[in-house]
């Protein structure tokens, strides 16, 4: 139940959320979506990435616009740098899945939000992607996410808020689960 | 034969729906496939104690009435209870009687038995939310050199396969079951998915007893913030003992248990784990903290902060920095895996369309769809308590009235008709 007197505004309309939410329980078909993206090399390391379509709600979707990726490596990799590291995308995927979801828990839990930031750490050793070391793993050992959380809440509930966008994030579920990949070569 | 309503199963949920029945004088019969409370009889571990002390034991014309309120029923003990109750209410029970098909006719119901067809004007679902134990998909990727069982078919440890055990699940049969295994010398992983954690005892008071005095278990399906989730959320880690220990994330750590995340596959041999599990302990150390709350309120509001002890905080859940993420099935150490991942209902003889997607029967607070079909014992049937004994109760009398009514309706009907 949302709370009706209670003027709180994050900028996320739960209603439709709650509403979809009732509506796809009974049209799982509809539910079933595809996000995609697609990727051109640019030269060297750096490569240019593109989303615009999606498939959801049974049809065909697209963002209103297109939205471009640069992606290249740091200059102490003896890269141009015209862009975030691919790694770099993965933690800006998840901060702002997480933040995106603090947002609308707040607005479902009737919770005022003045200001949300997060600083995002991914710690790699380099010498997997090198390929100087198999014991270490290519990707992070680890990620730490630190939230400052200016709401009028007590400081359980700003807890419970960034807890509960966890349990419902996708990118977070990518991230520390498995997830099975096909890559195919046309 | 014909018969106005039909009741399937005689556990606790069809009994007290029985005797209501009776107090309207509706005429019935309850189906039973085995005889009275038969999977407490046939399908439960030997361990096992009900989650609510004994003063909560109560049904339509029965209450405990024995010497140690306070105490936790074994299974012996409670059969012996729902047994008196079926012979005191005069439930008229078939025993040995097996539902194989549930049809709509003209009239109501046609009861296909392998003794024989009911026809009926109503029918009760009360069959159990327990029938079949779960396994997820990922048990296919399980080395065939380990064995698997679930709760329904865990007796004892003595079963099991010396050696280490790796428990999916930790709502109260995976923790019990896991702490059990454990004490017997088989080394036990257990991995943990979102869960209830409650104290067994709070100042001073059983949990079960502020849930109750609170008003909590009475809460209706109608009031509930999110009815969904509320009836699919898992069973609180909690276990009646002699000795009202709380069960818990810490108190498996502190026995040796090793604690690891959500299972999320099983690729070549090696199990992987959810790199979330930190979350989802913080999450139910949070969720703890808001009930424990709920219940000072509730005290202060009420004044009975002088009968009760002082409120008390319990230290959060002990979780590695980095728990854990992979776990080798292939090296020997473990030999068995217990599934504790939930159960689900069987109603492959139910030949109405009133399943939802995920096979369970969709209702309105037990009352089903399709007229003159009513549901029984599901989790928040009704009200919080409705899959505890004693919320069979106020569930039984409600349907009953609706029941009655809708006979009533029928008569009317056929009156004007005639």
């Amino acid at each position: 139940m949302t709370v009706t007197d209670n003027p709180v505004d994050n900028g996320v309309n739960v209603e439709a959320l709650l509403g979809a939410r009732e509506a796809l329980s009974e049209a799982p078909e509809a539910a079933q979506f595809q996000w995609r993206a697609t990727c051109k090399w640019m030269n060297g390391t750096h490569s240019q990435s593109t989303v615009e379509g999606f498939f959801g709600l049974g049809e065909e979707q697209s963002h209103r616009t297109e939205y471009n990726f640069d992606a290249d490596h740091p200059e102490i990799f003896a890269s141009e740098d015209n862009g975030a590291t691919p790694v770099e995308y993965v933690l800006v995927g998840l901060a702002s899945c997480l933040t995106a979801g603090v947002a609308s828990v707040a607005q479902n839990r009737g919770i005022q939000l003045s200001s949300v930031s997060a600083t995002l750490e991914g710690e790699m050793n380099v010498l997997g992607i090198l390929g100087a070391d198999s014991d270490v793993r290519n990707g992070f050992s680890g990620i730490k996410v630190s939230y400052n959380i200016d709401a009028d809440a007590s400081p359980d509930d700003i807890k419970a808020l960034v807890a509960q966008s966890q349990k419902r994030s996708a990118v977070f579920d990518v991230i520390s689960n498995p997830t099975n990949i096909t890559v195919e070569v046309n | 034969m014909k018969v106005t309503t039909v009741v399937i199963g005689a556990g606790h949920s069809g009994l007290a729906m029985s005797k209501c029945l009776i107090d309207r004088s509706i005429d019935h019969v309850v189906l039973e496939r085995g005889q009275v409370a038969n999977s407490w009889k046939t399908e439960r571990w030997d361990s096992l104690r009900l989650l609510t002390p004994n003063w909560q034991s109560r049904l339509p014309g029965l209450a405990y009435d024995g010497s140690d309120p306070d105490g936790f029923m074994a299974m012996p003990e409670l059969i012996n209870f729902i047994d008196r109750y079926a012979v005191t209410a005069g439930a008229p029970v078939q025993p040995e009687t097996t539902v194989t098909s549930v049809q709509r006719t003209d009239g109501g119901y046609r009861v296909e038995t392998n003794q024989g067809v009911w026809d009926c004007q109503a029918v009760v679902l009360a069959s159990g939310a327990c029938n079949i134990a779960s396994v997820p998909a990922v048990a296919e990727a399980v080395p065939a050199e380990i064995d698997m069982v679930t709760p329904a078919d865990y007796r004892n440890p003595d079963q099991l396969a010396e050696g280490g055990v790796l428990v999916v699940g930790a709502s109260a049969t995976g923790a019990q079951l896991a702490e059990e295994i454990h004490r017997s010398g088989r080394p036990v992983t257990i991995s943990v998915g979102e869960h209830v954690r409650m104290p067994r005892t709070y100042r001073g008071k059983d949990v079960q007893w502020w849930m109750d005095a609170s008003g909590l278990l009475d809460e209706t399906y109608l009031t509930v913030d999110d009815i969904v989730r509320a009836r699919r959320l898992p069973s609180p880690q909690l276990v009646g003992t002699p000795e009202h220990t709380m069960l818990d994330l810490n108190s498996m750590s502190d026995l040796g248990i090793k604690l690891m995340g959500r299972l999320a596959g099983v690729r070549d041999g090696q199990a992987q784990f959810s790199g979330g599990f930190r979350n989802l302990c913080a999450l139910s150390d949070l969720k703890m903290g808001r009930l424990l709350k709920t219940f000072d309120e509730w005290a202060t509001e009420n004044g009975v902060d002088s009968e009760v002890a002082n409120p008390e905080r319990f230290e959060p859940t002990a979780v590695e920095i980095e728990p854990p993420l992979g776990l080798d099935l292939n090296n020997g150490e473990i030999k068995t895996i217990l599934w504790a991942t939930g159960y689900r209902p069987d109603y492959s003889w139910l030949d109405i369309p009133v399943l939802d997607r995920k096979g369970h029967v969709k209702h309105d607070g037990g009352v089903v769809s399709s007229p003159g079909m009513y549901l029984m014992g599901m989790p928040f049937l009704r009200r919080r308590k409705s899959s505890f004994i004693h919320g069979a109760g106020d569930d039984a009398r409600e349907l009953t009235e609706h029941l009655g009514q809708y006979l009533e309706g029928q008569a009317g009907l056929h009156g004007a008709a005639g």
